[in-house]
């Protein structure tokens, strides 16, 4: 009886003492959240081109043109700012993790383990917004592009798992390939 | 079993369980319209008037700084002047700033971000992001009373 009634009490009285202790101490917003960081310079060179001799019209209907080659909707646009967000779903599973759980479930089964599988990522949304700006006086006639990429991912279970800016080069590079040849002008980096 | 032991283990149970209490006076439905500082507080540190006119430049370098500071845009009109977006870096921040007419010579713009399952209330990362926002305007933001 004794040993029943402490089980109840362990059961209440730490979950009780967690929960009054913690309510409103969530982490709150990191310190470097909205300051420029170190890198902000040299993820913009990555991020950026420049195109001279077009309308901001043309490289926007540019833009969105691959944008579709790669699959994208447009979600939103506001041409007066120069603006194009768009965004897909795709597929996130990955072969590194899908060995990893089938060890996992061999694991679990050789030393009768009852947990379940291993959850794998399996779908991701991308998301990318992308901005053309005069130059102004510094480079009259020519426009800067910006485009920004970032994703979340959900595992088997339905659990965000990833949830990140895209800082790749390559991807960036690509993507300015496509744009260049479909504007039919050299890019120029910044 | 002792009865006084059993009683007073019974009695600590139930203020424990008070403890939980608190939480749930309120409903989650409160939370709509829920603010932890005073209207007054929150627009004095989210507010920032620049002394220029030229509101497209505004809303341009507004979008470009939000992009230096790792942003994704989610939308932005130039109409009414706002740009709304989104940060992911293990963390969700949005934000959503507004440009408008201050007298004949200002403009005002403002901020307003939630950190995951909060808004944003704390005086400093408004700092950080006007302070950004005066290197690409090369202005000088000034605080509003």
């Amino acid at each position: 009886m004794a040993g029943k009634l402490k089980t109840i009490l362990v059961a209440v009285v730490v979950p009780s003492i967690l929960i009054s202790g913690f309510t409103g101490c969530a982490p709150g917003i990191p310190k470097d959240a909205l300051k420029l960081s170190e890198t902000s310079l040299q993820d913009r060179q990555m991020q950026t081109r420049r195109y001279d001799g077009s309308s901001e019209a043309d490289i926007l209907s540019a833009s969105a043109e691959v944008l579709q080659d790669l699959g994208f909707n447009i979600d939103e646009s506001e041409t007066k700012l120069g603006l194009l967000v768009c965004s897909k779903e795709r597929d996130a599973t990955e072969a590194a993790q899908v060995a990893a759980s089938i060890a996992f479930a061999f694991l679990a089964i050789a030393t009768g383990s009852s947990s379940s599988s291993l959850p794998i990522d399996k779908k991701q949304q991308i998301r990318a917004s992308l901005v053309v700006k005069p130059g102004g006086e510094d480079n009259p006639g020519s426009y800067f592009v910006r485009i920004t990429f970032q994703r979340t991912v959900w595992n088997t279970e339905n659990q965000v798992s990833k949830i990140e800016g895209i800082r790749d080069p390559k991807i960036y590079q690509e993507f300015f390939d496509k744009l260049s040849k479909s504007i039919f002008l050299e890019a120029n980096e910044i | 079993m002792n009865l006084r032991y059993r009683h007073a283990m019974i009695t600590l149970l139930l203020c424990c369980m008070l403890l939980m209490l608190p939480g749930c006076a309120s409903t989650s439905k409160d939370r709509v319209l829920e603010t932890t500082k005073s209207q007054v507080e929150l627009r004095s540190f989210q507010t920032r008037a620049f002394d220029t006119t030229d509101r497209e430049k505004m809303l341009r370098t507004i979008i470009s700084t939000l992009q230096d500071l790792g942003f994704v845009i989610d939308k932005a009109d130039s109409l009414i002047g706002l740009v709304s977006a989104t940060k992911l870096d293990k963390y969700k921040l949005r934000i959503t700033v507004t440009v408008r007419q201050r007298g004949n010579s200002q403009l005002l713009v403002r901020a307003n971000a939630q950190y995951n399952l909060k808004a944003v209330e704390d005086p400093q990362p408004y700092q950080d992001f006007f302070s950004a926002l005066e290197k690409g305007m090369f202005l000088t933001a000034h605080a509003v009373d």
